[in-house]
């Protein structure tokens, strides 16, 4: 098998007495879809940010592309083609929706060192900025500033801006998040277009989504990895059944 | 639409007051409405200097007199050393505030909000402490700086008007830098981190070499400030530092209008021009010039720029 772009292994993080992250170890694939799953409190959240650099941990290691990043900081990480979403939104809200992107395209195309020229008419920026919103289908909201769009089209957003720096690993941290039906199936949509180009890694609640579009899902419980494989295995996991699927079939009824 | 053209009127009268005032001064005979435009000129630059970082970049610095004073003594003490030329005492002002801003923008950026505030405060107060200090430069009792800095002809600054406009074009060529520095791509990347610091580090923007390279430009282009108002006034001291001008510089800026390019100009002009008046009404002129400003503070949104903003709109 060849290298996997994401390898992580035996990653530890506690918070206190609690281990949130418990001798983690998985692969990701170039060009697969790979969802991690799990209970509220499970460490999804804990573990992306340790993928990103946004936390560290206290032991085991994280590689992109074969090249250990476990002690690079986030900015670094990035521009080794790593781009995150945030499970709550996170954007530069006093910034019109193009400007964000823009800047994000910005970050990968040369210093940010120049004082004089106007970057607002630098035409490549823009163009990137303009692509990256267009295939999230927000290109009419460019001017907009961020403060006046909607909870779905920041979720739309959040994604364009991580598209824009053209990432080879894309981390998507629930992007449903309170998203309604039409929204979400919106979304859905996006990620099955998104994914031919681009691999993924998408921590989700919406488990139809998840099953509909991931390659391989993993499912933390407790900060461990209880099972690993495609949607059909982990479906007929018994201890998946017990542990997680059981709780959320009767979350999502009452929902 | 029509909200931008009011306030840009107001700019452009205001504007073109300051280039007309030595004119009017020179036909009615006022010299002291000159002398006390001047000095609200050098106190607009370092206001608009302070609204760099400030306004746009969201670091609240509570030092930047800091500067005043560093900019000032490194003409008042080359002045007294014997070396007279503005050709070596201004680059050697800029060049001190930068590496002043240098050491204490990398110490001080390790921290945010209220540290980040109290810490320059503190670097400010044990440069005036040192400067209390320097009994070779008079040490509390300042400095008397007997001969303006000399530009060999090219420009008097002994003269009042030449000084003026030479005040007056650092004013403008410092607005105008910072106009180009915020629309750069330097100036999206400070302002981004201003607004959402963890998002910028996760787009690929290390933080603090951004604010680091801010805060110097910012601490430069006040230096600059104070050697024109230790020519102005022909003397330094250690006051210039202390940290109620600090607070007088944070107010203008927060009164014209934080983030805005001429805010911090008007803000300086109302603040002193208020000062002058009041104090010429009482002795006690703080105790109105206090709630004044918390008024505006508390009902001025945005400063006087945000006022006239929505002014315009209503």
């Amino acid at each position: 098998m060849a290298e996997p772009l994401l390898r992580v292994e035996k990653l530890v993080r506690r918070f206190g007495g609690i281990i949130a992250t418990d001798n983690v170890s998985l692969d990701v694939a170039s060009g697969e879809l790979h969802a991690i799953i799990g209970p509220n409190g499970a460490g999804k959240t804990t573990l992306i940010s340790q993928l990103t650099g946004h936390l560290a941990p206290h032991s085991g290691s994280v590689s992109l592309a074969g090249r250990d990043i476990t002690d690079l900081p986030a900015y670094r990480r990035c521009a080794l083609g790593l781009a995150r979403s945030f499970q709550i939104t996170s954007l530069l809200l006093d910034f019109t929706a193009a400007d964000n992107v823009a800047l994000a395209a910005q970050a990968h195309a040369g210093t940010s060192f120049r004082f004089f020229a106007n970057a607002r008419k630098e035409k490549g920026l823009r163009d990137a900025a303009h692509a990256a919103l267009d295939r999230v289908g927000l290109l009419h909201r460019a001017d907009v500033v961020v403060s006046r769009l909607s909870h779905g089209e920041r979720r739309e957003l959040e994604l364009a801006v991580a598209l824009a720096s053209k990432p080879k690993l894309l981390l998507l941290d629930e992007p449903m998040a309170g998203l309604g039906v039409t929204e979400s199936q919106r979304m859905v949509k996006l990620l099955q277009e998104l994914r031919k180009e681009v691999s993924i890694v998408l921590v989700e609640h919406d488990m139809p989504a998840v099953f509909a579009l991931a390659d391989r899902i993993t499912v933390l419980v407790y900060g461990r990895v209880i099972a690993s494989g495609d949607p059909a295995a982990i479906r007929a996991n018994e201890d998946v059944k017990r542990a997680y699927l059981g709780d959320q079939h009767v979350v999502t009824h009452h929902g | 639409m029509k909200s931008l053209s009011v306030s840009k009127a107001v700019t452009a009268l205001m504007l073109a007051g300051l280039v007309l005032l030595p004119l009017y001064s020179q036909l009615s005979g006022n010299i002291f409405i000159l002398t006390l435009f001047t000095r609200i000129i050098i106190l607009a630059l370092a206001a608009a200097s302070l609204n760099l970082i400030m306004g746009f970049g969201g670091m609240m610095s509570f030092g930047h007199a800091a500067y005043l004073g560093i900019g000032g003594y490194a003409v008042g003490m080359l002045a007294q050393e014997g070396i007279g030329s503005g050709f070596i005492q201004f680059p050697v002002a800029l060049a001190a505030s930068a590496i002043y801003a240098l050491v204490i923008g990398a110490l001080s950026l390790r921290t945010r909000g209220v540290y980040f505030i109290m810490i320059t405060l503190a670097f400010a107060q044990m440069a005036y402490y040192v400067a209390s200090g320097l009994a070779r430069y008079g040490g509390d009792d300042g400095l008397t700086i007997y001969n303006r800095s000399d530009f060999s002809g090219l420009i008097n600054l002994g003269n009042r008007v030449q000084f003026y406009y030479l005040c007056l074009a650092c004013l403008f060529g410092v607005i105008f830098l910072i106009w180009r520095i915020v629309n750069s791509r330097f100036g999206l990347v400070v302002q981004g981190l201003r607004s959402n610091e963890q998002r910028m580090q996760a787009i690929g923007f290390p933080a603090k070499r951004y604010q680091l390279v801010c805060f110097v430009i910012s601490g430069t282009m006040c230096g600059l400030a104070g050697a024109l108002l230790a020519n102005n006034t022909d003397f330094v001291s250690p006051a210039v530092m202390y940290w109620t001008r600090s607070g007088d510089l944070m107010v203008m800026v927060i009164l014209g209008g934080m983030g805005t390019l001429f805010g911090p100009v008007m803000g300086a002009v109302v603040f002193l021009l208020l000062e002058e008046l009041l104090s010429q009404i009482t002795e006690y002129w703080a105790l109105i010039m206090g709630p004044l400003l918390l008024l505006i503070v508390l009902f001025g949104r945005g400063g006087i720029m945000g006022v006239l903003g929505r002014a315009g709109r209503g």
